[in-house]
């Protein structure tokens, strides 16, 4: 744990962050910036957690290593599944109007589960 | 001998426990933003985040909160180093950015609920500020944990548990930051994006 680390670490993180909202300022298509965007932002991740938190400094067996890359594992499964699921939903409803959505969930709800 | 192994021992294991409350807390984060990306279009005929994010001033925010993270980092080396003067200003420091980052959170609210755009106006409005309120409450409590730090700091002086307790105070840190770019790529620039 040295000074040079903590400076490495925030230069690093403040040249992702300024190219990040540059990026989002400048405006090009969606898709392509979504993707920029999270890019930037995982490799900002790993930046901090090698520089600021430490990660992957300690000794065998790696607790610390080991309970991050499980909470990855939950985090990606609720993140990932929510939007799956939920956006899912929201395309097989599109075509209907808000009373037809609301009828449908109605029949549904008696239908019961 | 004896007593530094035992610290050593202790010292880990505090350690990863605390690591352990930080990940259960990102299970916490990962939540409210998967609520935050499903209601995301949710305005319920009320605005959308491009038409109510000052950007200038959220990125202020975040420069304010990687220099409070940084700062933190420096009083932790001052403190391996027991250049106690730098450590105390590396703190001041670190206490000055995060009340300035949460200043300007708390009245970026206050103007959204003044001009009506408050948490029961739409679902977007409700998961935005229950997703970034809980990262505000999070800084408030590390803003209480530092000021407790510091009146034991000037009770008992640096003991070996001080140093544990300033340890995990920094980790903590970090971990605050490190959720804070999440919430500035998902939530403001991916919510401005055009």
């Amino acid at each position: 744990m040295t000074i040079v680390k903590y400076v490495i670490g925030f230069v690093l993180s403040l040249v992702l962050t300024m190219t990040a909202y540059w990026v989002t300022v400048n405006g090009i298509d969606k898709t392509t910036l979504y993707l920029i965007l999270a890019v930037l932002a995982l490799v900002q991740m790993v930046v901090q957690l090698i520089f600021f938190l430490h990660l992957g400094e300690e000794a065998r067996p790696r607790y610390k290593l080991a309970t991050f890359l499980l909470m990855s594992f939950m985090l990606a499964i609720i993140v990932v599944g929510s939007i799956w699921i939920m956006d899912n939903m929201n395309y097989n409803m599109a075509n209907m109007s808000p009373n037809e959505k609301n009828d449908y969930m109605l029949m549904q709800h008696d239908k019961g589960f | 001998m004896k007593d530094a192994v035992e610290e050593k021992f202790l010292f880990n294991k505090t350690t990863i426990g605390f690591w352990l409350y930080l990940m259960t807390d990102c299970i916490l984060f990962a939540s409210l933003f998967a609520t935050f990306a499903v209601l995301r279009h949710a305005t319920a005929g009320g605005p959308s985040g491009s038409q109510i994010f000052e950007m200038p001033l959220v990125m202020a925010e975040t420069i304010i909160l990687l220099t409070s993270s940084f700062t933190c980092g420096l009083a932790l080396v001052a403190l391996k180093a027991r250049k106690i003067t730098q450590m105390v200003v590396a703190l001041a420091s670190t206490y000055i950015l995060g009340a300035a980052f949460l200043t300007i959170e708390i009245s970026e609210f206050a103007k959204l609920i003044g001009e009506g755009n408050g948490p029961a106006h739409s679902a977007f409005l409700s998961a935005f500020f229950t997703l970034v309120g809980t990262h505000g409450l999070h800084i408030f409590m590390g803003l209480l944990w530092l000021l407790v730090l510091v009146a034991m700091l000037m009770r008992r002086g640096i003991t070996s548990k001080w140093v544990r307790q300033m340890t995990l105070f920094a980790l903590f840190w970090h971990f605050l930051d490190l959720v804070w770019i999440f919430i500035f790529t998902v939530v403001y620039l991916m919510g401005v994006a055009k």
